[in-house]
């Protein structure tokens, strides 16, 4: 993706100066957003280091039922190699990044009504919260790989959770559990004042946008 | 992790530039006057928006380097080469100019009084902006909770905020301990290395005083760091982090 550096002049009262900017096609990056090559790190704690031995992912619907998966069962599901735009709330967006992950499909494929709202849960503590529709329909994926290789503990391996098309909190890191309900309960970051739903192009960051 | 329910709508709001301070070459505090401002927590931050003649604009995060006190607001920005933002607010930005701002955000990554302690505030380079802000609201409360500074410069020149924080290290309760990571003064007397296991076991609380931990910096020593203080026996429920990548742009 090429990026043109270009200009810019930032309008103040003294009549403001020109910086440097950086442009990238507009269809591709929301509202407040900009676009890096890096790929920064954000976690509320330490990194947790969960080895594949002891790793294992649960899917419990709106009754109760519990369905789980350790790692080489996990290993056996189909997986899928998809090329998804990140937008990180605070503010970078990363472009045509390569994931290899399972779709929650795949996960959900013996449930048929799990309920209408989800919380995700991780190893280390992290929730976050989001409606069903927005991991069903090939939406989400639980990515264990990463452009080609594993996914690092940093970036939360062994799996994380992808949601593309929302702000990129609500793609858990380390995840470990998918809790269904029908009532919407508020995850980590929710809880402090972070948008429940959390659409980019809508420019959701914090409750009440 | 429970989290405080702060859910009201966050608006922007325009702030004069009412002083600038120079922290070091490649450092600026900008203290903002926000009328009406709702007040914030040490350790919050708020996004910053600028507006270009064409109508782009870019917003950016910068954590509020001190504790609540009316109307004011200090953020410590850190000049990031080929920026968009940050060459503006250090090399161009006057006071009495305005600018856009929401916030506060962010509420897990915060220190007051009533979490207690001991504290224990790690920061590397110029993830040291928030912790200054728990330690100022320590000092300026009048708080007997006992604090333990730990920061990682590159430099002397790039020491942050360090004649405030010698006046603070001769306070009871607080212990101020700073690295020099490239290069020292002959005359330093504190340690010339990364922050390592042995450093926090010389310098830092252990594990068994059970101390909240905060740690601030560049992805790479915020990793480091807090996998050790794992390592060495601290509960990863009592360490708060806060990264920010090479991409401060």
């Amino acid at each position: 993706m090429p990026v043109r550096r270009e200009a810019r002049a930032w309008q103040s009262s003294t009549g403001g100066s020109a910086v440097s900017g950086v442009e990238a096609p507009a269809d591709r990056v929301p509202p407040g957003q900009y676009v890096t090559a890096d790929f920064p790190v954000l976690s509320a704690g330490p990194t947790p280091k969960i080895g594949s031995d002891r790793w294992r992912i649960s899917v419990t619907d709106r009754e109760g039922r519990e369905q789980s998966w350790n790692w080489a069962e996990f290993s056996d599901l189909p997986s899928e190699e998809v090329t998804v735009d990140l937008h990180c709330v605070t503010k970078w967006s990363k472009l045509d990044t390569v994931w290899e992950g399972v779709s929650v499909d795949t996960l959900l494929a013996d449930i048929t009504d799990p309920g209408s709202h989800l919380l995700v849960r991780s190893y280390g503590g992290y929730t976050t919260n989001l409606p069903t529709n927005d991991v069903t329909g090939g939406k989400a994926w639980v990515a264990f790989g990463y452009d080609g290789e594993a996914l690092a503990p940093e970036h939360g391996g062994p799996a994380r959770l992808l949601v593309p098309h929302l702000y990129f909190w609500k793609s858990a890191k380390w995840v470990n559990g998918f809790d269904f309900s029908d009532h919407e309960r508020r995850g980590f970051w929710e809880s402090y004042g972070y948008h429940d739903y959390g659409d980019p192009w809508l420019e959701q960051r914090y409750s009440g946008d | 992790m429970a989290g405080a329910a702060i859910q009201r709508r966050l608006n922007w709001a325009i702030t004069e530039v009412v002083e600038l301070l120079e922290e070091s070459p490649r450092v600026r505090s900008v203290v903002l006057m926000s009328p009406g401002w709702a007040g914030h927590l040490s350790g919050q931050h708020i996004d910053i928006r600028l507006t270009a003649e064409d109508g782009y604009q870019a917003q950016r995060s910068y954590s509020i380097a001190t504790p609540e006190e009316g109307d004011l607001l200090t953020i410590t920005v850190e000049l990031v080469e080929d920026g968009e933002v940050s060459p503006y607010l250090i090399e161009d930005l006057q006071v009495g100019d305005q600018i856009e701002i929401r916030g506060p955000i962010g509420g897990y990554f915060v220190w007051d009084e009533a979490l207690g302690g001991p504290v224990q505030l790690i920061g590397g380079g110029s993830g040291v902006v928030p912790l200054m802000a728990m330690l100022r609201a320590r000092v300026r409360t009048g708080s007997d909770v006992p604090f333990r500074w730990l920061s990682s410069a590159r430099s002397h020149e790039d020491l942050l905020f360090q004649n405030e924080l010698d006046g603070m290290a001769s306070r009871d309760g607080v212990t101020v301990t700073q690295t020099l990571t490239r290069s020292h003064p002959g005359d330093w007397s504190g340690p010339t290395r990364r922050v390592d296991k042995a450093m926090l076991d010389e310098y830092t609380w252990p594990p068994g005083d059970r101390p909240l931990v905060y740690v601030c910096g560049p992805t790479g020593f915020v990793e480091n760091v807090a996998t050790s203080l794992v390592e060495i026996g601290h509960g990863a429920d009592l360490i708060r982090t806060e990264r920010f990548g090479p991409s401060g742009r």
